[in-house]
Order: structure tokens, then C-alpha cells, then sequence
């Protein structure tokens, strides 16, 4: 495990409060989320785990008579000031969502789709970037000989690396992934994984989960949350050997769920 | 009752119920085409009428239906489209777009005699248009812009959040999501709607009947401005003007069936074109 001492703070939330509508959905997170490593979110169906990692990219903008309260910082600016732009933070924060949603397109128009909206117009640079991206993602070997078939004919485990080749060809610098094998096989699962181990060189990693056993896997550092608080950060073999919140003890221990 | 018997008295009587459906429409297109096909000649489609109506062909009405019907779709289908987009990607939901949804729908109940009243009092007289293929089409275009609109409405809103969110998470903006993703997943949706739309517009007689359609004309219409001859409207005038009613009516079948045969290729060409576009979709 990371016994790193270099700490760089890529991304902060500072005294986080989130509504919809009435609901209170988060209340007063303060998290930090370090460079090259992968923050694990955990914690019971309903608790704010992916609202948090949702207001990471704004993407809970979409969502109407919703309110945030308190800062969100990415390389120390804020991502919520009046003049940042939205779409810029969304190219810079990457997201792999729970299901897989490739574009009703071509595997390879999928890829290239980011670089397009971002005004890329030189071919040979969008087909190289594909290819690296494809690659990166652990995919191209299973596409290369059909990059013009539509995505939608690809399994699920393969259209779930499709939208991580998808999100790494615009270059973003945190990866988001919104429980990304909820709805994969084991095996589907375990080429997920290993994929996010190997990206954590170049990225910085976010992943929400409901399985502890992933998060012990793949994350340097967990954060537990319940009921809408963050009651435990830490350094994940700390957090699941000696955790110091009696909630998180009992929640690791199955004591609830 | 065993509840497989309750399952095949259910089945039977959906069964009997599309019996029912084909049979009506066996029977009209038998009907019209038994009628109509007699008189059908080359002539008859490419001529123009003769002596009060009573020969020659139905050329001019042919055209000036494919005109009307074709200037109500250039209208409505930007302005519906538009519409649709506005109220299902752009405006927050509330009370003030609920009613405008109530508005359109509304429109579309409003009985075609209503809006052709409307056409002649606005285009033909205000904008003085007149009679014309221009004031036609543009009454035509209100009169299935609801239809388009809603039409338009449902494929957008079918089209999945979670590719909206993919796209939004790459960096695009609101516009590029639409344009890229939204409207061509919703596309064999909205060409339903013009269908629907193309049908309806080639069928009404109202609403040309102030302000576009003419009794008879000698040529074919020579701009926007013309008034024109158009199949419902002539079919109407067969029926219901002139001297020699036998040989009318025996036109009149012929109008029909070409109307039919007119309204049905449309609809086969638009089924084509989307079910083309939904196997291009899933890689078929």
C-alpha cells in the first residue's frame, strides 16, 4: 500500500452543504482529494456519496431547485465562481457514470466526440488520441479491427472501458467514477480495476462504491460518509484495520449496510 | 375461470379488435380503389381539366397539394422543432412552460374551419398574401405545428439523461449535446411527426378552402403568390359544383385514390428513411 509522504491537494471540498429542494443531502464535508491517488467514497445507499462526487464536476447543475453551500476547489480554484466555465471544469474533471451510456454511435466516434466539442479539427491528431485512448483503457485490442461499429453492439465490461477511453481522450486531470461495475460481471469488474490501478500514475482518481472489498483494492485513501456527513477519512488500510468512528466500524464489519 | 381461458378470451378479443382495424382499412382502400383506378390513365395525371371539369386531368391539383404540403412542413418543422427543443432542453419546469405545454396541446384541438378563418383574416387579408400557395401553406403549417411539436417533445424527451450527462462530462456544451447526441437519437421520432404531419397537411380541406384553393386554373401555379387547385379541395368541388355529376364523381374516385396513394408513399418513404436510421443507430 501508499506510504507516500508527497502530498499534493488536487481537489478540496470545504464545508460542502448540498439541498434538493428541502433535503438536506449533504451536510458540512470537508474532504481532501490527493494527486495520483485514488480516493475511495463509501457508505450505505442514500448517504450523499454520489451527489458528492457529482458536485466534483458540476454535474448536479443539471438538477433543478438544487442548492450548494461552500467551496469546491480544483488546483485551488474555485469551480463554483460566477466566471469559471462550466464546460472547462467538466473537460478537466472526467466522469465514468454507473452504467455504461456509450453515444448510439460509432466505437470510434465515441472516443473522438470529446475531442470534437473541445474544437479539435485535425484528423490525425483525433485518430491518434482515439487509438492512445483505446489503449490506455485496455480496449484496443478487442476494437481495433472494428472502430466503426456502432458501441452499442460492445458487452457491457467493453462499453464501460469505451466510456473511460471516452473521458481520457480529452486529456481531463481527475478521473470520476460513479460506481462503475454496478451493473458488470466479476470478470468485467476485475478489468476495471486493474485499469484504475494502472491510471492513478497519470490521473487523479475518485471512485464511489458500495463494495468495500473494491475500495480496499484500489484506493489509497477512503472516505466513509453516512446520512448525508463524511464521519471518516483516511488512508484505507487505516480506515478498514483500526477505524476510529464506532459508524464505520460497524459499517466495514456488516453490521449495517 | 381458469385463468388461461381468462387469457385466451383476453387474446381473442385483441385479436378481433385488429380485424376490426384492418378490416376498415381494407375496405376504404378496396373502396377507392376499385372506384378510382377505372379512370387512372397517364393523362389523367398529367393533364389538366377539360370542359367544366367533366375531362381531361387532375395535374394541376396533384401539384398544388405537393406544394402546400410542402411549404407547411418547411414551416412548421424549424418552428416546431425549435419549439420542442426550447421547452424540453432549455426552459426550467414550472408553472409558465406547463402552460404553454396546455397551450399547444390546446392548438392542436382547435377544428380546422377555425384556422382556416384564421389564414384569411391574417395572411390573406392583413399580410395580404391573398389566396395563395404562401397563405395556404402557412395556415397549413399552424394547423399541424402542434402535432410536430409534440411529436418532437416525446423523441427528445425519450432520448436517455445519461447521454446528456455523458456528453456534459466531456466538455461539451448545452448546444453541441443537442445538436450531437439529442436530436439525432430523436430523429426517428421527430421524422414520425412530420409524417403525421405530411398526412394531415395533404388531406384538410378547410383550411386551404379561403386561402388557397381555386376552383379551376388553366396552368400550373407559377409562384408562391398563385392560388392554386389542390386533391382535397378538388375533390370537393367535383362533388359538389357543376353540371355533369356522373362523370364527376367518377374523377372525384380517381382524386382520392391518388390522394391515398400520394398520402401512403409519403408515409412508406418517412418509415423507410427511419427505420434506415434506427438500424444505422444499433450498428445493424
Amino acid at each position: 500500500m501508499d506510504t507516500d509522504t508527497i502530498k499534493i491537494v488536487r481537489m478540496l471540498a470545504e464545508n460542502v452543504d448540498f439541498f434538493y429542494g428541502s433535503t438536506h443531502a449533504l451536510k458540512n464535508i470537508n474532504l481532501n482529494i490527493f494527486k495520483n491517488k485514488v480516493t475511495a467514497i463509501i457508505g450505505p445507499s442514500g448517504c450523499g456519496k454520489s451527489t458528492f462526487i457529482r458536485l466534483l464536476n458540476r454535474m448536479n447543475d443539471l438538477i433543478p431547485r438544487s442548492r450548494l453551500a461552500g467551496n469546491i476547489m480544483l488546483d485551488g480554484e474555485n469551480i463554483n465562481e460566477p466566471n469559471t466555465d462550466v464546460v472547462d471544469i467538466r473537460r478537466r474533471v472526467g466522469m465514468v457514470f454507473q452504467k455504461p451510456n456509450p453515444f448510439p454511435k460509432s466505437i470510434f466516434q465515441n472516443v473522438s466526440y470529446g475531442m470534437e466539442v473541445n474544437g479539435i479539427r485535425d484528423k490525425n491528431v483525433i485518430t491518434e488520441k482515439v487509438i492512445e485512448s483505446l489503449k490506455k483503457a485496455a480496449l484496443w485490442n478487442e476494437v481495433m479491427n472494428r472502430l466503426d461499429e456502432s458501441a452499442l453492439c460492445l458487452s457491457g465490461g467493453q462499453q464501460q472501458r469505451l466510456c473511460i477511453a471516452r473521458c481520457l481522450a480529452v486529456e481531463p486531470e481527475v478521473l470520476l467514477f460513479d460506481e462503475p461495475c454496478a451493473s458488470l460481471d466479476p470478470v468485467s469488474t476485475k478489468k476495471i480495476e486493474e485499469l484504475i490501478l494502472g491510471l492513478k500514475k497519470e490521473y487523479t482518481i475518485v471512485i464511489v462504491t458500495h463494495n468495500m472489498q473494491q475500495a480496499g483494492r484500489v484506493s489509497d485513501y477512503t472516505a466513509f460518509m453516512y446520512l448525508g456527513e463524511l464521519i471518516e477519512f483516511g488512508h484505507t488500510e487505516k480506515l478498514f484495520t483500526v477505524p476510529k468512528d464506532k459508524r464505520t466500524e460497524d459499517y466495514i464489519t456488516g453490521k449495517f449496510g | 375461470m381458469n385463468k388461461k381461458i381468462v387469457q385466451g378470451l383476453g387474446f381473442a378479443v385483441l385479436y378481433l379488435c385488429l380485424a376490426a382495424t384492418l378490416f376498415f382499412l381494407g375496405t376504404i382502400i378496396y373502396f377507392i380503389l376499385v372506384k378510382g383506378i377505372k379512370i387512372i390513365n397517364w393523362g389523367f395525371l398529367t393533364e389538366v381539366p377539360r370542359r367544366a371539369m367533366t375531362e381531361g386531368g387532375i395535374a394541376p391539383a396533384i401539384i398544388g397539394t405537393f406544394y402546400l404540403t410542402l411549404g407547411s412542413i418547411i414551416f412548421s418543422l424549424p418552428l416546431g422543432l425549435a419549439c420542442a427543443i426550447y421547452l424540453c432542453e432549455y426552459s426550467p419546469t414550472g408553472y409558465i412552460v406547463n402552460i404553454i405545454r396546455l397551450s399547444i396541446n390546446n392548438l392542436a384541438g382547435v377544428p380546422s374551419v377555425v384556422f382556416g378563418l384564421f389564414g384569411l383574416a391574417v395572411f390573406v387579408k392583413y399580410f395580404g398574401f391573398g389566396v395563395s400557395i404562401l397563405s395556404g401553406s402557412l395556415t397549413l403549417g399552424i394547423l399541424i405545428l402542434p402535432g410536430i411539436i409534440s411529436a418532437a417533445n416525446e423523441a427528445l424527451l425519450a432520448v436517455p439523461q445519461s447521454l446528456r450527462e455523458a456528453s456534459f462530462a466531456l466538455g461539451a456544451t448545452r448546444w453541441q449535446t443537442i445538436k450531437k447526441v439529442v436530436l439525432p437519437s430523436a430523429m426517428s421520432g421527430i421524422l414520425t411527426g412530420v409524417i403525421l404531419g405530411i398526412g394531415r397537411a395533404a388531406g384538410e380541406t378547410a383550411p386551404i378552402l379561403f386561402t388557397a384553393a381555386t376552383f379551376y386554373t388553366r396552368g400550373f401555379p407559377k409562384s408562391p403568390m398563385s392560388e392554386v387547385m389542390a386533391l382535397p379541395y378538388h375533390i370537393y368541388a367535383l362533388m359538389t359544383e357543376g353540371t355533369h355529376p356522373d362523370k364527376q364523381t367518377a374523377i372525384a374516385y380517381g382524386c382520392s385514390l391518388i390522394l391515398l396513394l400520394l398520402v401512403l408513399s409519403v408515409s412508406g418513404l418517412a418509415i423507410y428513411l427511419r427505420q434506415k436510421q434506427r438500424g444505422h443507430a444499433y450498428g445493424h
